[in-house]
């Protein structure tokens, strides 16, 4: 029944298959290679891929199988991070803005939706450049963090409205139920399936963004992630030296990792919400 | 009458509200984090340039002539109000990095590249997508559009920047079709000829494109959920019934009325083209505000990077603004509701 329900979802085991790629990709490659690989002057410079350097070198000198083995990792890990935080103080400010109502969920309503409006990427660079000098992916993370809990709060919260009419929690409460038990027992599990698609979608958006400021040059310039080597190869004009292996590589698995977070994304909203199943024809 | 005038008037209020709230939140958020940062801009700025031996004079005595000067050795509530009381008057002030320069000059200088390249690929990347998911929902189109369509989205889970970095890499890198980037040729000058506009457009073409490339698909999938039960209304059958042509039921009868819900989706989803649109002039050395913010940055040019932030945050909310209000105006039911109420 399983196998019958993914060949209608597609989306769900592509998604989960070319994250599950990269993700072997990067865990495998660390027993290859190790980390001092990508950094600077760890080979001769802008060499094309040859059998000791499969990926070639960038013009510092990394070692660019290194810097996709690592750099995947610590894209992600900056995802995972601020996907999480966001998600996590989403849910307790939805939940707390839902279940209390009054002025406190007006309150919540008119912050998610002034913040909403302000494109993150651009309140992103006025942090970032603050702390500019002490910039770490962990950082990073949690600053991407600091507005990633919006747009989890305006979808669990409307959920959470929708839920409090739902008859079986009515029926809790009529059984006496507190609170706790309410949320934790009856509205918790049938949330899941909205978490995990509001979770990988903060991941796909903390790994936009996290690129995003590593291109403006707000990045970690001691960690090699996947955004860092845009930044490099943009700033040393790789385009203009010819260094085609520089270029090709590390966007292909960007647009597999983009690829892969959105196709999840589509499978477990589809998961979670059975209208927006397609039609077999 | 007069209280019908007056609730039809409170969302309105409600909105205008929002939107000065948006502003204000954007404008005291530029200014409170950088000052709870541990770092001051111009003792920076200064220091660097001692570094690169252009100055010799006492540093200590110069940052505190900039301090009075920029105003940053007043208590924070009273450079807060100077703060806003200049922004009310536009007054974005002075770039650090080349000092006598206003913030509005820079921001002035790039915003007409910006805006072009924003406007022109928006709207036709609704027309293209707008017509393309409706048409893959019509039964007399090709088999070929319902191809098309997954494709699309494909691409629009990937950010215009990388798209733009492979079309950078196919076509201006192994094809030499187009330029590699910049908003025109380095020695060309600017006049009001046919050859500069073909060359002003030929440097356009690929940032637009991988704008285009990656928003099409974000408006053809919703352009084909409101097809779908457009196509399912009893006018439509009515319509085939009369025995008018294919054509003729396709525009006038269903993408009219497909098309308007899919305005609103144009307000929500101008801040997000404008996050992607900012790093694709990035990759394309582009010379719109984008550019402006990167060189900022790298500068360590804090006022040109508050203005610019300032300045395209009002630029979006203001954008929504028009967008919520036009709405009503566009779509006959709305206006209808509106007055009975």
């Amino acid at each position: 029944m399983i196998l019958r329900y993914l060949r209608r979802n597609p989306s769900l085991p592509l998604g989960l298959l070319l994250i599950g790629g990269l993700l072997a990709f990067s865990i495998a490659g660390r027993f290859v290679i190790g980390y001092d690989a990508a950094f600077p002057l760890s080979g001769p410079p802008s060499l094309p891929p040859d059998a000791d350097f499969p990926f070639g070198t960038d013009a510092d000198g990394r070692d660019l199988l290194a810097v996709l083995v690592y750099g995947t990792l610590l894209t992600l890990k900056i995802g995972v991070i601020a996907g999480l935080l966001g998600v996590a103080i989403g849910t307790c400010v939805a939940f707390v803005a839902a279940y209390h109502g009054g002025w406190v969920d007006v309150v919540v309503r008119i912050l998610v939706d002034v913040l909403i409006s302000i494109p993150a990427l651009l309140v992103l660079v006025v942090i970032a450049s603050a702390i500019h000098t002490s910039m770490s992916t962990t950082i990073m993370a949690v600053t991407i963090a600091l507005l990633a809990w919006r747009e989890p709060t305006r979808q669990i919260r409307a959920q959470v409205l929708v839920m409090r009419e739902a008859p079986y929690v009515k029926l809790a409460v009529l059984n006496g139920a507190g609170a706790a038990r309410i949320i934790f027992r009856e509205m918790v599990p049938n949330l899941l399936p909205y978490l995990a698609a509001s979770f990988v979608m903060a991941v796909a958006q903390a790994v936009l963004a996290s690129i995003g400021l590593e291109a403006l040059g707000l990045g970690a310039p001691a960690e090699p992630t996947l955004g860092m080597t845009i930044f490099w190869l943009m700033s040393e004009s790789a385009f203009l030296l010819g260094l085609w292996w520089w270029i090709v590589a590390p966007i292909t698995v960007l647009v597999l990792l983009f690829v892969g977070l959105f196709l999840i994304t589509v499978g477990l909203d589809e998961l979670a919400n059975p209208r927006l199943r397609r039609d077999t024809a | 009458m007069r209280t019908g005038a007056l609730a039809a008037l409170r969302p309105l209020a409600r909105r205008f509200a929002m939107f000065v709230a948006v502003i204000w939140a954007a404008s005291t958020l530029n200014f409170f984090v950088p000052r709870l940062a541990p770092r001051n801009p111009i003792e920076e700025k200064l220091l660097a340039q001692q570094e690169m031996g252009g100055t010799t004079v006492d540093i200590q005595s110069l940052v505190r002539a900039y301090n009075a000067e920029f105003g940053l050795d007043r208590p924070l509530w009273r450079q807060y109000l100077t703060y806003i009381n200049d922004l009310a008057h536009f007054d974005l002030g002075y770039s650090i990095a080349d000092y006598p320069t206003r913030v509005a000059a820079v921001i002035g200088r790039a915003m007409p590249w910006t805006i072009g390249l924003l406007t022109t690929t928006t709207l036709l990347a609704f027309a293209i997508g707008s017509v393309l998911g409706a048409l893959t929902v019509w039964s007399d189109a090709p088999r070929l559009f319902r191809a098309i369509v997954p494709l699309f989205m494909i691409f629009s889970a990937v950010p215009f920047y990388l798209i733009g970095l492979a079309l950078i890499y196919v076509f201006a890198n192994l094809l030499q079709w187009l330029p590699l980037g910049g908003g025109m040729g380095i020695r060309t000058m600017p006049t009001l000829t046919f050859a500069f506009a073909l060359e002003i457009f030929k440097h356009s073409i690929l940032p637009a494109c991988s704008i285009l490339i990656a928003s099409v698909g974000v408006w053809a999938l919703a352009m084909r959920g409101m097809m779908v039960t457009v196509v399912a209304e009893d006018f439509m059958t009515f319509a085939e019934a009369l025995g008018l042509t294919s054509r003729r039921r396709f525009t006038q009868y269903a993408l009219r009325n497909a098309l308007l819900p899919q305005v609103t989706l144009l307000a929500l989803s101008l801040g997000h083209v404008l996050s992607g649109s900012i790093l694709v002039e990035l990759v394309f050395g582009y010379p719109g505000v984008g550019q402006q913010l990167f060189r900022a940055i790298q500068n360590l040019d804090y006022f040109v990077i508050y203005g610019i932030v300032l300045v395209l945050v009002t630029a979006i909310a203001l954008a929504m603004l028009v967008v919520d209000l036009v709405y009503p105006l566009l779509d006959p039911r709305l206006r209808r509701l509106g007055t009975a109420r």
